[in-house]
């Protein structure tokens, strides 16, 4: 299982002030207390005094705990919202070029149609691809293209929110 | 108000009360050598900016209020660098104002830049760069604020050149007087939740061995009062960490001294056999717990601090309570009376006799000096200690003349004790001493130095001579980086390797008056009484007394490093004591 699965992480969502050098305080805190960052994802918020990074955090690498706590003495870290794989929804965009010459082209782009991927961009033995989908579904697309030969791949990182809740409030409450 | 960034700096520092400013100046913070002269701040000249650091946290250590210092960029903020750990280490209130080169030249490698705030980012509570003169105000105010609230610390706040230069246009701003701190993810929070507070009081009335386990929290939140009342109303006996000596008064019945690896015997095994620590604003150090997995194996634990981070970072305690120690032991107070006060403690007449046996049985010792034999330190420590009043402040530098003085000394006053615990730092004590002296000029400062310190600050007693700081220096010269001395002897068989510095070399005496000190030698335990006598009476200049001392001396009891604190190695004369 690889960190993407999300087997054996945590992902953190920590807004933080939108102030120079912030990310090197979030970085420097893991590297100095030891803890091990998977993957990183930064974006302003809506409020554009905030930005928001998403961070996963193999959970076997950090007492987790120690980790929201340090981050959250940052002076700069304005709340960090641990999610849990189960309870949240999880996005990550990957770009890949793969190797096609022209009499195999067909098969990555059957992939590309039972993944419902985008074609970005093709060349004469190669094409470019993109997925948008949880990590997992990124990883079964990448793991299925390798064969073929990949020339280049970009991963965003995962981004997430929290799963909403389902149950509408009961009428006759009071 | 239309002024320059330089003068917004100095009028920012004076309106949040700061006296005195320890620094030396340079190229990038020049602009604001010269509206400093026109200020109400009294500026110390320091021969290295190290010293300007650790003054700083003297001043801190002896006030409670945050200590300054400003040094010039490059090579001067790397010096500084030091001191700011051990003040981060230490939870020392201090606010470090360093110069930088002007904003466009930052990054291209610019006569004395280097990157101080990549640097000093891992050993601040927080740091600021500056971009603009007009945050000068907003900054200074924050800077304050977060070094003095919550869990102290220092705060580092580097300034371009060009914004507190006048003769430069980015310089000019008009003056506000910040009243409020835009700081969305630093609250600090003060009080305990009352329903922990009232678990802690149930488990302090169900204790049979309850010990109250206190650290630097204590006189950070001047909580010592509390502390006292907490204390004697529940009849429980209290130990003081390296950072909380004077914290509870060492003369008090209750009090059972310092734990850890140079502790009493009594405190270090009472936490040990204790069925409730009471830890209050202490961290679990590695030099307190000895093997984490064996100590105190036999109690819950109440754990208060203001740092969530420090709840359960090394031992999981029993209740947690998040908040200001002075804060949560008054609510405790409140809480244990409401549940019967003294009245609710149960009987602990067997746990007192078993703590009183310990203190007889090991009580702290060592072999008074035969012949022609050299000084003992602790026999030194003791003289001085009773021959100067009981509200001297004492500075420390770092290794066996540290633990003597904490040991032998008796603190009995809050803020008595200025000393580099958390970091270690060799060579604090006299630049911390001069800070000390500088915020209370009406006490008694001493520091006491072993030799391989004295040599890494020694400059800065020309500070002293020059600044008007007449502190006193008790030197324990035993020729060696005796700490280190000590452990080839007892963990590598004797090999001793680089930790030899020479008797006579340097001339101690002869340096202490090149550097404008009164400068005494004392061989034999006759001398000791009159030369302190003499430095005592001296009060125009500073002294330095050199006591030349026994190389072979051990600083027992001692836990060996990594070792469980139930296998604490007692004076060679004790061991047979049944323990």
């Amino acid at each position: 299982m690889t960190a993407a699965d999300g087997g054996g992480t945590t992902t953190l969502v920590v807004r933080v002030e939108n102030k120079a050098g912030v990310l090197a305080r979030v970085a420097g805190l893991f590297a100095r207390r030891g803890f091990n960052i998977e993957s990183l994802a930064v974006a302003p918020t809506d409020d554009e005094r905030f930005s928001r990074l998403t961070i996963v955090v193999g959970v076997d690498a950090a007492p987790m705990e120690q980790v929201v706590k340090q981050l959250d003495k940052l002076v700069n870290v304005v709340d960090i919202r641990e999610l849990n794989p189960a309870a949240s929804v999880e996005r990550e965009l990957m770009m890949v070029t793969v190797r096609a010459d022209p009499e195999i082209r067909g098969q990555i782009l059957d992939l590309v149609r039972i993944f419902q991927a985008t074609v970005l961009n093709v060349g004469y033995d190669e094409i470019m691809v993109s997925l948008t989908g949880s990590p997992s579904r990124v990883d079964d697309f990448e793991d299925l293209l390798r064969p073929y030969g990949i020339v280049d791949v970009q991963r965003t990182g995962k981004v997430a929110l929290p799963k909403l809740v389902k149950a509408a409030p009961d009428p006759l409450a009071p | 108000m239309n002024m320059n960034g330089g003068q917004a700096l100095m009028k920012a520092l004076e309106n949040e009360g700061v006296d005195i400013l320890f620094g030396l100046p340079g190229g990038a913070i020049l602009p604001v050598y010269d509206p400093l002269i026109d200020s109400s701040i009294r500026h110390v000249l320091v021969r290295h900016e190290q010293g300007a650091g650790h003054m700083a946290e003297g001043y801190a250590h002896a006030t409670g209020r945050p200590g300054v210092a400003m040094v010039t960029s490059g090579p001067a903020a790397t010096n500084i660098v030091t001191p700011l750990c051990d003040a981060y280490m230490d939870s020392i209130p201090m606010v470090v104002v360093t110069g930088q080169v002007p904003y466009a030249a930052i990054g291209t490698d610019a006569f004395q830049e280097c990157d101080t705030t990549g640097i000093t980012m891992s050993v601040t509570k927080h740091n600021y760069l500056v971009t603009e003169a007009a945050d000068i105000p907003q900054v200074i105010h924050d800077a304050f604020y977060i070094a003095t609230t919550g869990r102290p610390g220092p705060v580092l706040v580097d300034i371009p050149k060009d914004i507190v230069d006048p003769n430069n246009p980015r310089s000019a701003m008009e003056w506000y007087t910040p009243d409020s701190h835009d700081l969305p993810g630093y609250l600090p929070n003060q009080a305990g939740d009352a329903e922990l507070i009232r678990q802690a009081a149930k488990l302090i009335c169900e204790a049979e061995r309850p010990v109250l386990y206190t650290g630097g929290g204590i006189l950070k939140s001047r909580g010592a009062e509390a502390l006292l009342e907490l204390a004697e109303m529940t009849g429980i006996h209290v130990v003081t960490t390296l950072m909380n000596r004077g914290g509870f008064p060492d003369d008090h019945p209750l009090c059972l001294g310092m734990p850890g690896m140079h502790g009493n015997y009594t405190a270090v095994t009472a936490m040990q056999e204790a069925d409730l620590l009471i830890a209050l604003g202490a961290r679990f150090d590695d030099r307190v717990t000895g093997k984490v997995g064996e100590f105190a194996p036999l109690a819950k634990i109440v754990h208060v601090d203001i740092d969530s981070a420090e709840l359960g970072k090394v031992r999981r305690p029993d209740v947690a309570i998040q908040g200001d120690c002075r804060v949560v032991i008054e609510e405790l107070v409140k809480a244990l009376k409401e549940m019967g006060g003294s009245e609710a403690q149960p009987d602990r007449n067997q746990w007192r006799s078993r703590i009183s046996g310990w203190q007889e049985r090991f009580p702290l010792t060592y072999e008074q000096s035969k012949g022609d034999e050299l000084l003992k330190p602790q026999y030194v420590l003791e003289q001085l200690r009773d021959s100067t009043p009981s509200d001297t402040i004492v500075a420390s530098g770092v290794g066996q003349h540290q633990m003597w003085t904490s040991q032998y000394w008796k603190f009995n006053h809050p803020y008595t004790w200025v000393n580099s615990g958390g970091l270690g730092t060799m060579g604090f004590a006299i630049p911390a001493a001069i800070g000390a002296k500088a915020g209370r000029p009406d006490r008694m400062v001493w520091a006491v130095d072993g030799d391989g310190c004295f040599q890494m600050t020694a400059q800065e007693l020309v500070t002293a001579a020059t600044e008007g700081f007449p502190i006193k220096v008790a030197l324990i010269n035993n020729a060696y980086l005796g700490m280190v001395r000590q452990w080839q002897e007892m963990f590598y068989e004797e090999r001793y390797s680089e930790v030899y510095l020479t008797r006579d070399v340097p001339d101690y005496k002869m340096w202490a008056e090149a550097l404008g000190c009164v400068g005494l030698r004392v061989e034999s335990p006759e001398e000791v009484g009159p030369a302190i006598a003499q430095a005592n009476e001296i009060n125009d200049q500073p002294v330095v007394v050199e006591f030349r001392c026994e190389a072979e001396e051990n600083v027992f009891p001692m836990v060996p490093a990594g070792m469980s604190n139930s296998d604490v190695v007692v004076d060679p004369s004790q061991r047979d004591q049944p323990r």
